[in-house]
């Protein structure tokens, strides 16, 4: 059988380049400058960088703060992506059965899903305010004392649940979709053969909602890693103190407010070595076992 | 700029006309005045003030037109001038705050110094003009001005008089009068005694300067990069290990790191004494609906007898390097006209911010300032109180990143995370590693 082929080979490469040069310029370029400055100590105004070899790192390495703030990073990552996919997993399957007013159940789910993870925080710290926040007073009504951004672990709390409140709705529309997607015959035969919903979700829904988690999971992991940081920035108020805070936003407190490009970009690289790791398990170990129709 | 030349050919009636006015609108701004920029970290009510004193200045003249660029926080501005530098992008003026004098100080050639900016541009200029408080704090070893101290402010107590009428108390003008009487009426009347808004500011800059005590070696660090600082000294250990006990005891209230958070209850009626910012002044009379009154952080009498003057806060004005003669002298001219005494006490009045020259600040005395509000004028008394060896000022780089471990290690020591001893362990050594990291970067 003879390969397909384009007759003039130009054409494919000319096809390609406008996404390659994107990806040149927004990836591989900062990427590269990232990794090259994380060899060296720079005067923030640049007018000089000492090579320091591999210093940058080995501070990391020896920093229990970095150590601790790696933790966080992590059950802040499992615990943001595992209650967002399960919550939407939840209101998925729950609104899938409603019949009248579906719509209108959906369109209030998806909602929350326009805020902008800036003003998702905003409001967060607004609720959780310790002079004034209801959430607070509500708290204080059970007689617990409620403190954002005094004690470790109420910031974490509230950090948490404004992150996992935000992404609800995203999972919720795909997972809802997925859902949908399920041929009626499927689960009409399920139900002759078993009378148990539970497990009738395990065996037959689930594993078909397989590919949809799977690309779920990685979009929330990135979520949680990444495009948190918009409400961490705000409920922090710019100064974390003893707050947790994650890599990224280490990152940006180091690089930004501190000005040490080369301690920064090192973090940077870190974090890009951490994400491409992550990236190849996941489709290392989980793709085998999902079965896309 | 050229006026624009077009071919005859195309010469209809109605582009001519409007080659005219193109060129006219062009070329008309471009030859008369010289632009400049002035990138500034002052939002709100502060920032329309900043509107108001450019406006006035381009008003005020025909040669030189300067824009305000409001860049986001005290960091944001920083990090915004040291990018635009390295892109060749920098304004004409850059505001930086206390804290990242040394970065744009230790940046030689990325300034021009202000007081050789002034005189070389013909605009009259001596130190001893401005109040013995701000002369300094930005100026190099030697004692050259490098920025311009724009808004200066200084930490002051305010109280709230009717709690302390209630109590039977006077403000305390010492630590130990405020624990062993002022507290303790205080908590028998309903208020939460003392709460502050900036720990390492309040309570570490300025316990240094207040109590003239070295904050770091190499003279506070202006004499050189390669410094420590004095974090194991044990007045400021025991002066924390106090706080502690008032928070636990009910004598204060701590609400973590940000500002607000510890301004409310003050503005809210719960808290008696609040240590704040003479800056502070102008919003809290439009928050507070009590009357209050201010005075000079107190002094432990253990450490000494003679309390000294306290270090200017707030930020400066830099004149960024890589600028046109021309654009140089409009920058000259703007803070002449800045600190002209009229500009000064407008700003003063505005704001609550520190008038920065002896004749601002005579003009507001002369002109009934102080009878009005007499709270206004604490911030400038203290930074007019007897100076000492340590009281003019410190210089450390990577200062924003060592201001950010004291407050996280302040805050596990005041909520029982960590020890007295592991906290300022903690402290001393990352902010002497953070010094020798920008030591080197400066090599």
């Amino acid at each position: 059988m003879k390969r397909a082929a384009f007759s003039q080979p130009l054409m494919p490469v000319a096809l390609l380049m406008p996404q390659l040069i994107i990806i040149a310029v927004f990836f591989y370029w900062p990427a590269w400058e990232a990794v090259y400055s994380s060899f060296f100590l720079q005067d923030p105004f640049g007018f000089g960088a000492s090579y320091v070899g591999a210093d940058n790192y080995t501070r990391l390495a020896r920093s229990t703060e970095y150590g601790k703030v790696a933790g966080f990073t992590l059950f802040f990552t499992l615990v943001v992506t595992f209650l967002s996919l399960g919550i939407a997993l939840l209101l998925a399957v729950k609104a899938d059965k409603v019949i009248r007013g579906a719509k209108t159940y959906r369109t209030l789910l998806m909602w929350v899903y326009a805020v902008a993870p800036p003003v998702a925080g905003f409001l967060g710290s607004l609720l959780f305010n310790q002079n004034i926040g209801p959430i607070t007073d509500l708290f204080a009504f059970f007689g617990y004392d409620l403190q954002i951004g005094l004690n470790y672990n109420d910031t974490a709390f509230a950090m948490i649940t404004v992150s996992v409140w935000k992404q609800i709705p995203v999972n919720f529309i795909f997972l809802l979709s997925g859902l949908q997607s399920i041929p009626v015959s499927v689960r009409e035969a399920a139900l002759i053969d078993n009378q148990s919903g539970v497990r009738r979700f395990w065996d037959i829904t689930f594993p078909l909602l397989a590919p949809t988690a799977f690309f779920l999971l990685i979009i929330n992991i990135t979520y949680a890693l990444f495009d948190t940081f918009g409400i961490i920035d705000i409920m922090v108020k710019g100064n974390p103190a003893s707050n947790p805070i994650t890599l990224v936003y280490k990152v940006y407190t180091d690089g930004f407010r501190g000005n040490d490009l080369g301690g920064s970009s090192a973090q940077s690289v870190v974090l890009m070595v951490l994400v491409l790791l992550l990236t190849i398990m996941q489709f290392r170990m989980l793709e085998r076992r999902i079965h896309y129709t | 700029m050229r006026p624009l030349r077009l071919g005859k050919h195309i010469m209809k009636t109605t582009s001519v006309i409007f080659a005219g006015a193109v060129s006219a609108v062009l070329a008309g701004p471009a030859f008369a005045q010289t632009e400049i920029e002035w990138w500034h970290a002052m939002g709100g009510s502060l920032g329309e003030t900043v509107n108001k004193i450019a406006a006035d200045f381009n008003a005020s003249q025909s040669d030189y037109t300067i824009t305000p660029v409001f860049k986001g926080s005290y960091e944001e501005t920083l990090t915004a001038g040291i990018a635009a530098f390295r892109a060749g992008e920098q304004p004409n003026v850059l505001q930086v705050f206390d804290a990242g004098a040394a970065t744009v100080i230790g940046a030689q050639g990325a300034t021009v110094a202000v007081q050789d900016l002034l005189t070389d541009n013909g605009v009259p200029f001596d130190i001893q003009d401005y109040i013995s408080g701000v002369r300094y704090f930005y100026a190099d070893s030697d004692g050259k001005m490098i920025g311009m101290p724009f808004n200066s402010s200084s930490p002051i107590m305010y109280y709230n008089v009717e709690a302390l009428n209630a109590a039977g108390v006077t403000p305390p003008v010492t630590w130990e009068e405020f624990q062993e009487t002022t507290a303790p009426a205080l908590v028998e009347a309903g208020y939460i005694p003392l709460s502050q808004s900036h720990m390492p500011w309040i309570f570490t800059e300025n316990f240094f300067s207040r109590h003239n005590l070295p904050f770091a070696t190499g003279n506070n660090g202006y004499d050189s990069a390669s410094v420590t600082i004095n974090m194991d000294a044990p007045e400021i250990r025991d002066h924390f290990a106090a706080f502690k006990g008032w928070i636990d005891n009910g004598y204060a209230g701590f609400w973590g790191a940000g500002w607000d958070d510890n301004a409310t209850p003050f503005e809210q009626g719960e808290v008696a004494i609040w240590l704040g910012s003479s800056g502070s002044f102008g919003g809290l009379q439009q928050t507070a609906e009590f009357p209050f009154s201010a005075t000079y952080l107190p002094y432990w009498e253990a450490i000494t007898t003679e309390p000294t003057q306290t270090f200017i806060g707030g930020a400066a004005l830099f004149a960024m390097s890589g600028h046109s003669d021309a654009e140089n002298k409009a920058t000259a001219e703007f803070f002449r006209y800045l600190t002209s005494p009229e500009v000064q006490y407008m700003w003063h009045q505005e704001t609550g911010y520190v008038p920065i020259t002896e004749a601002a600040y005579e003009l507001a005395k002369s002109d009934g300032h102080y009878d009005r509000f007499p709270a206004a004028e604490v911030g400038i008394q203290q930074l007019s109180l007897p100076a000492g060896d340590w009281t003019r000022g410190y210089r450390m780089g990577f200062y924003v990143q060592i201001r950010d471990v004291m407050n996280r290690e302040y805050q596990r020591y005041l909520t029982g995370e960590t020890s007295l001893d592991d906290a300022f362990t903690a402290i001393k050594s990352e902010a002497d590693e953070l010094l020798a990291r920008f030591a080197q970067t400066q090599g």
